[in-house]
């Protein structure tokens, strides 16, 4: 019969050949919630240690960074993924820098132009989005082998693993104040991943 | 095409520097006159602040009209030069000009009767210029109020200075001494008045681990003052008419040498 031969769906554009997959999958929405605890980019794998110091002191300054992360590495995962047919190898490196730096002077100019209090106050640290490890390393162990969509939630799933411990770790330091600045943060920090642990 | 190949690789390579690079290019100028608004609105809401008067962003215009009399641009002799705006004056461009081309701002602000002297200031810190405004009672000499701010200082060192307890040590000193002569403000690592009560010192308490940047803001200080002395004292002499010429020559020689000094370091 012709109704045999025709195939039970249409090649999308991004997934070639494969099943249709649900959009919350469950292993799509693992992309999301791995990163929150067992795999969190911070606490788990130690990634944007720097910046997570420097932005966890006040509040609101830890909810833009958290969410100028995630725009960043949605858009730049997604870009990527894009393009993971065309880069070639031996530049990837550089064409991930480039797409990262790109994004991040975009969020900096949006912010001096919407929200310039909070612009000045992250000032450098959103340059710094470009160093963060957990940018580059979800680029180039995630996006550039898997497609649009998922990239997309790995990217988004990173960043709110990242900017939940910004937020909470600031929310508790508002509260706890040692003696030193620092010793305050590394016992966070490593209270953090305690709890994380004990969790699993 | 073989990916691998130099050309396709340069081929890849250029594109995406032009892709990338003028769609950078187009946002910068697209939020360019949002951005430059921000900035306008900012430089309001600092002048204000020398003066005591808090706004946010919003009000800055309206309350900036209410309160600031008159925006001067003054000629290094102290007269008033009524071709320039004064609020359009780039300090960072208008330093690099030759001395007798620059024009020196002077914000006039009147506050229930009050009158305040606003002095625009720009120096340079550890790693970038650093900047404020400072605002003096009228009689010229004590400091009511200063706001200082930063391009590259160093976060939780030199970028205190923006902080309200470092400016709030500036309030209530004096920048002549009783003879008349322009001291300005030291920020000073060995002022031994950490509660600023001596008001009369013309010192400040520096901020640790920042000591070029306070260097920056004593040089800056006295510096940007020492231009605007023969206006002072002109505009005093009106009022009381004590000083002769020479002195004020004399006080702006010193101030001068003050500021080579402080350079040097």
């Amino acid at each position: 019969m012709a109704k045999d031969n025709t195939p039970t769906q249409k090649p999308s554009l991004f997934f070639v050949n494969k099943e249709k997959e649900a959009l919350f999958s469950k292993k799509n929405r693992a992309l999301l919630s791995d990163p929150m605890d067992d795999n969190n980019p911070i606490t788990v794998q130690v990634l944007g240690i720097c910046s997570a110091l420097a932005i966890t002191v006040q509040l609101k300054p830890a909810i833009v960074m958290s969410i100028s992360v995630m725009a960043v590495m949605a858009a730049s995962n997604v870009i990527i993924s894009l393009l993971r047919n065309l880069i070639p190898n031996r530049i990837r490196i550089i064409v991930q820098l480039v797409v990262v730096a790109a994004m991040v002077v975009l969020v900096d100019q949006i912010l001096k132009a919407f929200a310039y209090d909070v612009y000045k106050e992250l000032s450098i640290f959103i340059g710094l989005i470009i160093t963060n490890c957990i940018v580059m390393g979800r680029l180039e162990a995630f996006a550039l082998g898997n497609g649009v969509w998922k990239s997309f939630l790995d990217g988004i799933g990173n960043a709110a693993g990242y900017g939940f411990i910004l937020i909470v770790v600031a929310f508790l330091e508002n509260f706890l104040v040692l003696e030193n600045y620092w010793v305050t943060k590394l016992f966070l920090m490593l209270l953090m991943q305690w709890v994380m642990k004990t969790m699993d | 095409m073989n990916r691998d190949s130099n050309g396709y690789t340069f081929l890849f390579a250029t594109i995406m520097v032009i892709v990338v690079a003028s769609s950078l290019a187009y946002t910068a100028t697209s939020l360019k006159s949002k951005q430059d608004e921000n900035v306008r609105k900012e430089q309001m809401q600092n002048i204000l602040s020398t003066i005591g008067i808090e706004t946010d962003r919003d009000q800055a215009e309206g309350r900036y009209n209410e309160y600031i009399k008159e925006q001067l641009s003054l000629v290094k002799d102290g007269s008033i030069d009524t071709s320039v705006n004064a609020f359009n004056i780039k300090l960072a461009t208008e330093t690099k000009k030759p001395i007798e081309q620059q024009r020196f701002p002077l914000y006039i602000a009147e506050v229930e009767e009050a009158k305040y002297y606003i002095v625009p200031l720009r120096g340079a810190g550890l790693w970038d210029a650093i900047w404020g405004y400072i605002a003096l009672e009228d009689d010229m000499t004590t400091i009511k109020g200063a706001v200082f701010d930063h391009k590259g200082e160093t976060a939780g060192l030199g970028a205190e200075i923006t902080q309200q307890w470092f400016q709030d040590r500036f309030k209530g000193e004096k920048i002549y001494d009783a003879q008349g002569a322009l001291v300005g403000i030291n920020v000073s690592k060995t002022n031994n008045d950490p509660q600023d009560l001596d008001k009369e010192d013309h010192e400040v308490d520096a901020i640790s681990g920042a000591t070029i940047t306070g260097d920056g803001v004593t040089a800056m200080i006295s510096e940007r003052l020492a231009h605007y002395t023969p206006y002072f004292k002109q505009n005093a002499m009106a009022e009381e008419p004590v000083i002769d010429e020479t002195e004020s020559e004399k006080v702006l020689e010193e101030a001068k040498e003050e500021t080579t000094i402080a350079y040097q370091n």
